[in-house]
């Protein structure tokens, strides 16, 4: 891939200037990279960029504080590095972003589905990614899913996927789409009564990991979570879905107008929990309410985190 | 092994599963959520397995419950003496036989990790909550035909048909399973009428089936050594935040994990009457080692996987004398959203207790089945500090372990 090499060329020009560039590198199978710190130039060439690297990069940076770090970075990982400018919890000078034009992550769910037939994932002794298919062999046979199949929802709906701001950038900026927010439609159209339900029986398969939470860039508490606090003990550790869900209701609420739908909560989701169809309809009463969408601009303030005498877009003396 | 086998015809399955669900609580591995999404869980539900992917979750739920109540307490005016209160305590009624079918063979020998800690060894009082469910918990594994990328139970002694802890291994063959008896318990379940008498060409059939499943699995590892490489590697605090960059410092692992048995403590009250809870804590929590007086010993997730691996392939080995607590089944790889690989880690440490065999190697980035070679990505910062002999000693965060 051209601009997977010319990524990397960028990532050798600024290793003297860094502690660290985070991209992506090999995960233990072809189909999903992990992130990759890399520090020495011979580090860079299994750096790799494509469909496989899922991760937000953007996660890490603030472990990094004090320490100059260069990122590269998909269109949705710049989103979040906006967000943690805007909110100050990073400093510019000490990040160097690097963007390209991204065509979309794989979704090792959908990936999961379209195999179920024949096997699962991790049976595959083959996986190669191309242009516009994932070829896997399995069982000696190989099997070809276009990429339009398994791409990840939100690189469906994605308005910007190249970074919203950068350094240096690889590539020809690449066309997005629109985001209408269907994906909110199906739990929409039901009975209050049917999307209880939904949600208790995905809720149930819980097991209280709080990978969504730690997986989540914007998550500021983290370690000081009401979810796992002990004094004052707020949520019960029951395993019942209502705790389940209410820490999930404060996690949405938390990030209303912080989140940059990156997904990365509901990736990390080791029981295929939905998460960020909760976080999606906050952002969408956000933009409505105040005209806003998170991560767009390193300097914007989240509306929520400010105070406005009279709103811009709420006229309250026009009740 | 047994050779009195049974054989039920894949058809018949639910019909047995229901039986059985007459006499025990059976739970099976199940597909459950969206298409696109969702996992494989335990449910207790007696029907349709699913045996097209590995469970997602361990069974370990079955026998240590993600959260269970110890005990219920209700404050009451005291009679006899006015303005106080007295406490009346009140121990939950015990749950009935269960029975898991579908399990994989590495989950089972999971329980068999978890059972010297909740024993009592050493004289010490056992865990009457988690020997009784032990005691009355059938297990019912079914031989993996077919392992994952993640998959190293080769490693640590367990193989894709492994019948230890077993009650009755189950195999695929001929549109339905051969069902071996390994206890007394195993024989009790078989007796049904549902089943037949398996014949020496199923137990044939049965047998290709395991030496084909074996051939999936990656070339294995030389393990010797593992529990002095990693304790010679306790103060070497560059290589373990090089091989922790990428953890999130959740719970993914331990929680899926079918050996991971840390668990924490609570009252819940509301008002004057509540539960005493335990539910399941883990390692990678930062809050996990955090003390009273705000100290935490273990400050960052580099000192935090340190002690998993650690624990898992020093600590335990040598505190209970007994094999590795890891059954290599590979969630914690699998399922981790940095994709970080235990056995990387391990190779790496190995390694570097090795001097003869050299340094790490560096990642080949086009292996497809990096079972065969974990990939080893040499840690940027982590020179090999040299082993002083006092560098085995253990601070007291061993001991938490
Ligand atoms: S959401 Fe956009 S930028 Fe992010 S991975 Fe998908 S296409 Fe790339
Ligand atoms: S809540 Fe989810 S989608 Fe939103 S920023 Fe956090 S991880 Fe990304
Ligand atoms: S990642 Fe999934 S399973 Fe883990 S706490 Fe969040 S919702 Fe629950
Ligand atoms: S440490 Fe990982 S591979 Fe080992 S038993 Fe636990 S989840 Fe499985």
């Amino acid at each position: 891939m051209a601009v997977q090499e010319e990524l990397k060329k960028i990532i050798l020009g600024l290793l003297p200037q860094v502690d660290c560039v985070i991209g992506w590198g090999p995960g233990p199978d072809l189909l999903c990279a992990s992130p990759y710190f890399m520090r020495r130039p011979e580090e860079v060439d299994n750096f790799l960029a494509g469909p496989m690297a899922t991760q937000n990069t953007a996660l890490y940076l603030p472990e990094y504080k004090g320490k100059k770090v260069a990122l590269v970075v998909k269109g949705c990982d710049s989103r979040s590095v906006a967000q943690l400018l805007a909110e100050k919890l990073i400093a510019r000078e000490e990040v160097r972003i690097i963007g390209f034009p991204c065509a979309g992550v794989a979704d090792m769910g959908k990936i999961a589905a379209r195999l179920a037939p024949h096997g699962e994932p991790g049976e595959a002794e083959k996986a190669v990614y191309g242009e516009k298919e994932l070829r896997i062999t399995m069982a000696g046979r190989e099997l070809v899913l276009p990429l339009a199949e398994i791409k990840a929802d939100k690189c469906l709906r994605c308005a910007h996927p190249n970074a919203v701001f950068s350094d240096h950038f690889a590539g020809e900026k690449a066309a997005g789409n629109d985001d209408e927010f269907k994906d909110l439609a199906a739990l929409e159209t039901m009975s209050l009564e049917d999307r209880f339900s939904f949600w208790e029986k995905e809720m149930s398969r819980c097991v209280r990991c709080y990978a969504c939470r730690n997986a989540c860039p914007l998550c500021v508490c983290r370690d000081h979570c009401v979810a796992s606090s002990r004094d004052p003990h707020w949520l019960t550790q029951a395993d019942g879905v209502s705790d389940k869900l209410l820490f999930q209701v404060t996690h949405a609420l938390h990030l209303a107008g912080r989140c940059t739908g990156c997904g990365e909560c509901q990736r990390a989701c080791p029981a295929g929990i939905p998460v960020l169809l909760l976080k999606r309809a906050l952002s969408r009463a956000v933009e409505g309410l105040f005209g806003h969408s998170a991560g767009l601009d390193p300097e914007t303030r989240p509306p929520l985190l400010t105070f406005q005498v009279e709103e811009r877009t709420i006229k309250e003396k026009a009740w | 092994m047994d050779m009195q086998g049974k054989f039920i015809p894949r058809a018949q399955l639910d019909d047995w599963l229901a039986e059985l669900a007459a006499r025990f609580r059976v739970w099976t591995p199940r597909r459950a959520g969206q298409e696109d999404s969702g996992a494989v869980v335990y449910l207790p539900e007696a029907r349709q397995p699913e045996l097209n992917r590995k469970p997602t979750e361990s069974a370990k739920r079955v026998i240590f419950p993600r959260s269970e109540p110890l005990l219920r307490f209700l404050r009451k005016p005291d009679p006899d003496q006015t303005g106080q209160k007295s406490l009346e305590l009140q121990v939950p009624d015990a749950d009935g036989p269960n029975l898991v079918f579908g399990l994989p063979p590495c989950d089972a020998r999971g329980f068999l990790v978890l059972d010297p800690v909740y024993a009592g060894v050493k004289g010490q009082a056992g865990d009457s909550y988690y020997l009784r469910r032990r005691s009355q918990t059938v297990l019912i594994a079914r031989a993996c035909s077919r392992a994952l990328t993640t998959c190293f139970c080769h490693w640590v002694g367990g193989s894709p048909s492994s019948t230890e802890g077993l009650d009755v291994l189950a195999t695929e063959i001929q549109e339905g399973f051969l069902l071996q008896p390994l206890t007394p318990q195993g024989e009790e379940v078989l007796d049904s009428k549902l089943l037949l008498s398996a014949g020496k060409e199923q137990m044939e059939a049965a047998q290709s089936a395991w030496q084909a499943a074996e051939k999936t699995l990656g070339p294995g590892a030389d393990m010797q050594g593992a529990q002095e490489a990693l304790r010679a590697l306790f103060d070497n605090a560059a290589f373990w935040q090089a091989e922790a960059a990428s953890c999130l410092s959740c719970g993914v692992c331990t929680h899926l994990c079918p050996t991971c048995y840390c668990f924490n403590i609570t009252d819940e009250a509301v008002g004057e009457k509540g539960v005493r809870l335990r539910s399941w804590d883990a390692c990678m929590f930062s809050l996990y080692t955090q003390e009273a007086s705000g100290h935490n010993p273990r400050q960052d997730k580099a000192a935090r996987l340190k002690n998993r691996i650690g624990h898992k392939f020093s600590y335990y080995p040598e505190l209970y004398q007994t094999r590795n607590a890891c059954v290599g089944c590979g969630r914690c790889i699998k399922s981790c959203p940095s994709r970080l690989d235990i056995r990387a880690v391990l190779t790496k440490a190995l390694a570097l207790s090795r001097p003869a065999a050299g340094k790490p190697e560096t990642t080949a980035p086009a292996t497809v089945r990096p079972a065969a070679k974990p990939k080893v990505n040499k840690p940027a910062t982590s020179k090999p500090v040299a082993a002083k002999p006092g560098a085995a000693k253990r601070g007291k965060e061993a001991s938490h372990a």
